[in-house]
């Protein structure tokens, strides 16, 4: 157990990609918290899909001793988080743990929208933040106007900003003193014991693992624990600290970020944000927890074939373990079968999961596209939420719908305002504020629709901006809207997968886009085809697959019967992943395709 | 007897039959995946042994309805060649009276010398590979003919007494246009050929054509091909020519007896590279390549490669798929009623595809007809 003198605890925090997590490797070094053998790049990086993309999904605590030049040695708890937009809650969470942030900004890059979402964060979680420079190795570096761009959004002096490369080590140790200069220590009021639980995963052979900071009193094993928001008790079997292995301790003190296991097997009855304390002490303040993270957008996953319904359903349970933002409840389409209806934070999140689910759990599955929760309220006056086109009731019963908005924050180079201002017009956007953060520099505040957001809005402003634009996005509210829902029809019958809700000046573009994706998706069959988008009985868009005309092998050479017959068995077998919508045969392939939605537009 | 009567359908399924394999060409067709070597011509002397030693060691068997020469280019190796095979068959085997001895030819070969060789060693039936009859398309198929050499071809042949003479023609090569294609089969039609085979250009897996396809070069096209099929229809049914199979078409009594006991489901032995055979519920196949066939038979092994033995209800699948390639349809039978009863066989009922009378079924729209073969293949066996 170290004095709460000696301990700084802290996040990094950043856009996406600027280099925290390489940082982190680079203090770790430092640390020797890692031997040379361990270490690779992003370190923390632990799962398959964090490596692959270079991304950081899940927050990481760890631990590492620092000493300062004067020979005193300290304890650093170090959090490194994600930097993508669907993950901020993530950084949230390990704020909440901490009394600093390390706010790291790319020298090349500059400020961009997550560098300021996640700056207001740690500034209104009353941390010490200190601003940092990274990547100043690069040909492209500026570290003088970026020192000046975050000087004048923190309110600080521009000499005060630290420059370091995480790739090459340098100013890593100016920055680690600074760290133990700046970062106040974690205070206690001295009384029994109060925890936070900041996050929690899985682990198939030990349980859940909860991450805790300990901000009063003392957590040992064999202590008995009282979860306040949960109202249960569960007994302490293990504490320890992550280096990044598991390293058990005899006790977790006040200031100490460490893991606790306690035996519990389902996920569910931990819950992040929770106050732990000892029962029958007169400790029951519980500390600020944290709002559940909301899903932002649905999208239903069906498997391809239906007998995997039982596995996906496994699967699902299984992710969720991990990954608590992840919501789902079954559904039923008429085209693509039982499957599920599930929340995500966003695209990203959704595509992770998702792939995390064909990969890991080897299912080939069929996504409907993504919506956002509608809100509806009928002629009879009632009112509730819809997350899928399906659910909508029909136009009749129908008094008014609701989409829900975001503020986004756009940052940008200042020559760009007027092609974003376009932009985000044509998303049915309308301006909040602007503001430059340098002659060069301005941030763009809109109110915008969610669904016009999470489609491809991210692409469309990275495109307009030759990349240099950044998007960060936090929920708003309801407002009502002229929303139509647009009906896909096969020889007349609606194919509720390809349904979707959208305002009513788009509803010609969705329908004209499905129907033209569909025409070259779908093979010609015994009978002309129509492929009809329609709102209510109003057709608005129509192509026609026509009838197939020609399908027979011309010769069959030489008396080589088994040839031809095995090649129509081959061919009988692609039949068999065509699905039936009502007598027109739709391979799978179809719907994945036409449902994607970075095709094109 | 009318080429697409039920009668001769239904009596072929007793003939019998022998297949010959010429595997040699004078190059390779941009869009041909049929066994053929090209520039391997060296090795025609030893094929000629081989295939004859193949016959000498095959058992005794029924007397031989029907001969057929295909390839590759039967008539690129010496018609003493082709005569001495002929022979071989007929003393091991014996032919019916009146059987049927057929060649594939390619018109450039042909000459007034080589036809009456042929007819000397006991061939009557020839089939050309006219193709087409626009020197362009013909150069887009990679052929070395060009339209006289069809001509002389046809004369030459009626002239030294080939008794039925075919023309095969292949349409709907890309840039091949409609008036070139319509031109083509009415240069056929004047040359009174007694049986006409028309092909659609088929883009094979693994053909010159194919990886130019790949590459950006035009490819056929579905509705074009439809189109003209259904022109040449036309045009044949108006010169009295009756549509027997897919792509055959013949005058009374010239309907080609090798087909018909193909698609009978008749038996057939197979000589040569490649060959196929059809004995006792078994579909076997020799060894493909050239040289390893040769190093087979002149090891004195039975150079086959393969073979499949089917389940009776595989036997009672095929037979309803081959069957129904043609005009006559096939007797429904057990599979048959099942495939009307299919979900699959009600759509292609209802689209018209399939039609069913008198304990027979039909398939009234040729150019669809995998569509049925595939649903056939789709029911689950029944014990019948
Ligand atoms: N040249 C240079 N490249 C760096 C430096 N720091 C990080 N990088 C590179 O920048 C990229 C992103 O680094 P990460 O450490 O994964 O960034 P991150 O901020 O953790 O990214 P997310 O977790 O996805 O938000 C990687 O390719 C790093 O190698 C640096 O100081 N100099
Ligand atoms: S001549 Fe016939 S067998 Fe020979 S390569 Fe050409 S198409 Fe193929
Ligand atoms: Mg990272």
């Amino acid at each position: 157990m170290s004095s709460p003198v000696s301990i700084r605890n802290f996040s990094i925090i950043a856009h996406i990609d600027h280099g925290k997590s390489t940082l982190a490797d680079r203090m770790l070094e430092r640390a020797g918290a890692v031997s040379e053998r361990e270490m690779r790049a992003q370190v923390l990086d632990t799962m398959d899909l964090e490596r692959e993309r270079g991304i950081t999904i899940k927050a990481q605590a760890v631990r590492l001793e620092h000493k300062a030049p004067d020979g005193e040695r300290f304890v650093l708890n170090l959090i490194d988080t994600p930097g993508h937009v669907d993950f901020s809650y993530e950084v949230s969470r390990s704020l909440a743990a901490c009394e600093g942030a390390v706010l790291l900004v790319d020298a090349a890059q500059g400020v961009e929208a997550q560098t300021l979402a996640n700056a207001y964060l740690a500034i209104e979680a009353g941390l010490e933040v200190i601003p940092v420079i990274n990547k100043i190795d690069l040909p492209a570096a500026d570290p003088e106007r970026v020192s000046e761009e975050l000087a004048s959004i923190l309110g600080i002096d521009a000499d005060e900003v630290i420059r370091v490369s995480a790739k090459t080590g340098e100013g890593i140790d100016e920055l680690l003193n600074r760290i133990v200069r700046d970062v106040p220590p974690p205070t206690t009021d001295g009384g029994d014991l109060r925890a936070l639980v900041f996050d929690s995963y899985y682990d198939s052979y030990r349980g859940v693992v909860c991450y805790v900071r300990v901000v009063d009193g003392t957590l040992a094993p064999g202590d008995s624990l009282l979860f306040s928001a949960t109202a249960e008790r569960h007994t302490a079997s293990e504490v320890g600290f992550l280096t990044p292995l598991a390293v058990p301790v005899a006790r977790l003190g006040p200031g100490e970020v460490g893991y606790l296991i306690t035996g519990v097997k389902e996920i569910d009855r931990i819950r992040v944000g929770d106050t732990i304390s000892h029962p029958g002490s007169a400790r029951i303040q519980p500390l600020p927890g944290y709002a559940e993270p909301r899903p932002m957008v649905y999208s239903g996953l069906f498997p391809s074939d239906g007998e995997d319904f039982e596995r996906l359903r496994e699967a699902l349970e299984k992710l969720r373990l991990n990954d608590a933002s992840l919501v789902f409840e079954p559904e039923t389409s008429r085209a693509l079968g039982f499957g599920f209806r599930c929340g995500f934070l966003g695209l990203l999140h959704m595509e992770i999961v998702r792939e995390r689910l064909e990969r890991e759990y080897n299912l080939d599955l069929v996504a409907t596209s993504p919506s956002v929760a509608y809100h509806v309220t009928t002629t009879d006056g009632s009112s509730f939420e819809i997350r899928s086109p399906q659910d909508l009731p029909d136009r009749g019963r129908i008094q008014f719908l609701e989409e829900p908005y975001v503020r986004a924050m756009i940052i940008a180079p200042s020559e760009y305002t007027g092609t974003i201002m376009e932009l985000v017009q044509a998303r049915r956007g309308t301006m909040d504020h602007m503001q430059y953060l340098s002659p060069e520099r301005v941030e763009l505040i809109y109110n915008l629709p969610l669904a016009e957001v999470v489609f491809d809005f991210f692409d469309q402003l990275k495109s307009r901006t030759r990349g240099y634009a950044s998007l960060d996005y936090e929920p708003g509210e309801y407002r009502a809207s002229d929303l139509v829902k647009v009906d896909v029809l096969l020889n007349g019958q609606s194919v509720d997968a390809f349904s979707a809700i959208t305002h009513q000046d788009k509803a010609y573009q969705y329908g004209k886009q499905m129907v033209e994706r569909l025409r070259r998706l779908i093979p010609r069959q015994l009978f002309d085809v129509p492929i009809q988008a329609a709102i209510g009985s109003r057709v608005i868009a129509r192509e026609t697959v026509k009838a197939r005309r020609k399908d027979v092998i011309a010769k069959c050479y030489g008396g080589d019967v088994s040839r031809k017959r095995k090649l129509l068995e081959r061919q009988k077998e692609g039949k068999r992943r065509m699905k039936m919508v009502g007598s027109v045969e739709v391979p799978q392939e179809a719907f994945i395709s036409a449902l994607r939605i970075d095709s094109e537009t | 007897m009318q080429p697409d009567s039920v009668e001769l359908a239904e009596a072929a399924a007793v003939w019998s039959g022998a297949y010959v394999h010429v595997p040699f060409c004078a190059r390779v067709c941009p869009y041909c995946d049929f066994n053929v070597v090209a520039g391997r011509d060296d090795l025609q002397h030893r094929y000629e042994s081989a295939v004859l030693a193949e016959i000498e060691s095959e058992p005794a068997w029924r007397s031989l309805d029907s001969v057929a020469f295909g390839g590759g280019t039967p008539s690129r190796i010496p018609a003493r060649s082709l005569a001495a095979i002929v022979l071989a068959i007929r003393q091991r085997f014996g032919l019916v009276e009146g059987a049927e001895v057929s060649l594939e030819a390619n018109p450039e070969d042909w000459s007034e010398p080589l036809a009456e060789s042929l007819i000397a060693g006991g061939f009557n039936r020839v089939s050309f590979g006219a193709q087409s009859f626009d020197p362009a398309v013909l150069v887009g198929l990679g052929r070395l003919h060009d339209p006289a050499d069809i001509d002389n071809g046809v004369k030459s042949a009626r002239q030294a007494g080939f008794g039925s003479v075919s023309l095969d023609l292949i349409f709907g090569t890309p840039g091949e246009s409609m008036a070139s294609w319509q031109r083509s089969v009415e240069r056929a039609l004047e040359l009174e050929p007694d049986h006409l085979s028309l092909y659609a250009l088929t883009v094979e897996r693994g053909t010159a054509l194919s990886r130019a396809i790949k590459g950006g070069a035009p490819a056929p096209d579905e509705d074009d091909q439809a189109d003209k099929y259904e022109t040449a229809q036309e045009l044949l049914a108006a010169a009295r020519y009756v549509r027997y199979e897919v792509s055959n078409f013949a005058r009374a009594g010239h309907a080609c007896r090798y087909n018909l006991l193909t698609w009978a489901q008749g038996e057939y032995l197979g000589f040569g590279p490649g060959a196929h055979g059809h004995r006792s519920a078994s579909r076997y196949r020799n060894i493909h390549r050239l040289d390893a066939y040769l190093e087979a038979v002149e090891a004195g092994t039975r150079p086959e490669q393969g073979r499949d033995q089917l389940s009776s209800w595989e036997r009672e699948q095929e037979r309803l798929i081959l069957g129904l390639r043609r005009a006559a349809g096939a007797v429904a039978g057990c599979a048959g009623e099942a495939l009307l009863e299919s979900e699959w066989g009600r759509r292609l009922l209802g689209a018209g595809v399939l039609g069913s009378f008198g304990g027979r079924i039909v398939v009234d729209k040729p150019l669809l007809g995998d569509d049925v073969a595939r649903a056939v293949l789709a029911l689950a066996p029944i014990d019948c």
